[in-house]
């Protein structure tokens, strides 16, 4: 299922400079993730996965090096810019869930159509839809205390769903649940990667990485271990 | 996010933390109301003085006769003086001299005891003319003014202030009865209206009014020396053309220069000035006290708004995450802060227009509810909380996704 090119990383380097240290978290990373793909970064902590993930979810811009994001080379945007690029290109989960408590299930999933400027009825309308998506329809009312775990992250994919992003970027996202919502929540990765999705998912567990249908492993900020692209199911 | 959805965000916000939210809006709370409450002090107090100004009439000069200076050359101080006169009165009416005079009313005073039946009572004896009533704004409450031909006849007619009628007739009404003066025999013909004016030195409603040439066969004097003279100009945009005419002519009919004059003329801005400068002193001086609650209510919103921001941290990013840009953060905290100023400025003008309607029962004093005071209070509100939320708001504005949302 390649089609054409989501993501592409040429020479990617981050360097973090604390005072006179500085701190080399990625040092030169290409990467290429074509329309559809489902692929899996893996490395234990302090291996540059987080920083890899901030740098794919245009949460930063990398030091040197190219990133461009559905043909448009995000690597030297301002904060405005590049927020705009993640709210309509990137769908976040978190590991923490991250939703509003205040708000309810529906709401919290319309908070991007929100910032895209999506009118009133529209918006729900399309909430409704993505929570639909989710199975989660029959709580759209209900806060986020009020449901479980595992509701919660399924809630929180609505959410990336809801803009229709390039990528779904997936932070962790079975770090916080037990092994029944995990599988819950994998298996609905899967449907998404099925139905056409682009998948990202971040881990350090090989158990999750294995759900994806490529895996790039990452070492002291350096891609080691390559599957072939394009790897058939 | 457009402005509505921002607002809502905010609502939830600031209703989210409801403990907070109203402990913040205290200082504007207590610094509107006090704002409220000092300036309808004052202007009440304003008000009090225009009410018994206007009193004495519309569009009034009081010409005053000037000092005297004895054979010691102790000079008198204003109105000693026996300078003013009727024949001065009668030039000014004059249509040619001063032809935006529209009446003139000059009065003689004297204190005089009266006596009815049983009763006396020492009371001021004014001596005028017959168009004192309208160039004073004063009406009556029974009876009738005395005409021209009794004052020109120097009838034993008198009206008496409502005062001085109470004081001498207890019971009944005053009119067609008699009062005395040293020996001669007035018929009480009239009551004056209260004219709710009252000073310490010239009470409008104790008073005994009379033709001027009863007046001065009253009191035995031959002089036709009046202690004031009270003119109405013909509106109040030719006050001042008015005032130079007076001027003018009193200059010419007493042949002195305007250095040497030997009369005042005031009119009743130039009292009304005197007796609001003391006011607007206090009122400053309140409203001073009034705007440093103000500053310290405007900072405590910006110290909640600083402890709300490092307390959202994590909300921030995952705003920013989601596709919120700084303007929009920065936006949503400037909302929320304004939200509780504006808040905190109605709640506090209500519980200013509360005290002034509840005050004046408790301390005795007028208190007016001025709308552009409240107006200007709200808007002074709405600018704390903009104001103050600037930094909060920009602090919000400038933190990283990643950071914020790394924050446990």
């Amino acid at each position: 299922m390649s089609g054409r090119t989501i993501i592409e990383l040429e020479a990617v380097r981050k360097t973090y400079a604390t005072g006179s240290l500085s701190v080399e978290a990625l040092r030169g990373i290409d990467v290429t993730i074509s329309e559809g793909e489902y692929v899996a970064v893996i490395g234990p902590s302090g291996s540059g996965k987080s920083t890899l993930m901030h740098i794919l979810g245009c949460l930063d811009v990398p030091t040197e090096g190219r990133y461009e994001l559905a043909g448009r080379d995000v690597s030297h945007l301002d904060e405005g810019a590049l927020a705009r690029i993640r709210n309509q290109e990137i769908g976040f989960v978190f590991q923490q869930f991250n939703l509003l408590p205040s708000l309810t299930a529906l709401r919290n999933v319309a908070l991007p159509l929100a910032y895209a400027g999506v009118h009133g009825d529209e918006r729900t309308r399309r909430a409704r839809q993505a929570l639909d998506r989710v199975g989660l329809s029959d709580r759209a009312d209900h806060r986020p205390g009020e449901l479980s775990g595992g509701q919660q992250q399924r809630v929180a994919v609505a959410r990336a769903l809801v803009t229709e992003p390039s990528m779904i970027l997936a932070d962790e996202p079975t770090g916080n649940l037990d092994s029944v919502s995990s599988a819950d929540v994998l298996q609905l990765f899967r449907d998404l990667h099925d139905s056409g999705r682009t998948i990202v998912l971040i881990t350090h567990e090989p158990e999750v990485a294995r759900q994806a249908d490529r895996v790039l492993a990452i070492y002291d900020g350096a891609i080691r271990d390559r599957q072939p692209e394009g790897i058939a199911r | 996010m457009n402005w509505l959805e921002t607002l809502r965000t905010a609502i939830d916000a600031v209703r989210s933390h409801r403990l907070r939210s109203m402990l913040t809006m205290l200082g504007i709370v207590i610094g509107i109301s006090s704002v409220v409450l000092t300036v309808g002090l004052g202007l009440g107090a304003q008000d009090e003085v225009r009410k018994q100004i206007d009193a004495l009439g519309s569009n009034l000069l009081i010409v005053s006769p000037g000092s005297s200076t004895n054979s010691s050359g102790v000079r008198g101080g204003f109105g000693s003086a026996s300078t003013l006169t009727l024949e001065d009165a009668s030039a000014i009416a004059d249509r040619t001299v001063a032809p935006d005079v529209a009446q003139v009313a000059p009065t003689t005073s004297t204190s005089t005891a009266l006596t009815a039946g049983t009763t006396n009572w020492t009371t001021r004896l004014v001596g005028t003319t017959t168009n004192w009533p309208s160039v004073r704004s004063r009406t009556l409450a029974s009876g009738r003014w005395f005409t021209d031909k009794e004052a020109a006849a120097g009838a034993n007619v008198v009206v008496l202030g409502s005062e001085a009628a109470s004081e001498l007739f207890s019971l009944g009404s005053p009119v067609g009865q008699t009062v005395t003066v040293g020996g001669t025999a007035l018929t009480v013909i009239g009551v004056l209206d209260k004219s709710g004016a009252t000073s310490d030195d010239s009470n409008e409603d104790d008073l005994a009014v009379v033709p001027v040439t009863t007046a001065q066969r009253l009191t035995g004097s031959t002089s036709t020396a009046v202690s004031s003279v009270y003119v109405e100009a013909r509106s109040a945009d030719v006050l001042s053309a008015a005032y130079q005419e007076v001027n003018a002519a009193l200059l010419t009919s007493h042949d002195v220069t305007s250095a040497e004059a030997d009369f005042s003329i005031a009119t009743q801005d130039a009292l009304l000035d005197t007796a609001n400068s003391t006011n607007r002193t206090m009122t400053i001086l309140l409203a001073g006290i009034a705007a440093i609650s103000l500053l310290v209510g405007g900072i405590g919103v910006m110290n909640i708004m600083l402890v709300s921001v490092t307390e959202r941290v994590r909300e921030i990013g995952l705003r920013k995450a989601l596709g919120a840009t700084p303007s929009a953060i920065r936006r949503q905290f400037l909302i929320e802060a304004s939200l509780l100023g504006v808040a905190g400025g109605i709640v506090g003008s209500l519980i200013g227009v509360v005290g002034a309607l509840v005050l004046p029962s408790m301390i005795d004093q007028p208190v007016s509810i001025s709308a552009p005071a409240i107006a200007l209070a709200l808007l002074v509100a709405l600018g704390l909380g903009v104001g103050f939320g600037v930094y909060p708001a920009s602090r919000a504005a400038r933190l990283t996704p990643i950071d914020a949302l790394r924050s446990e």
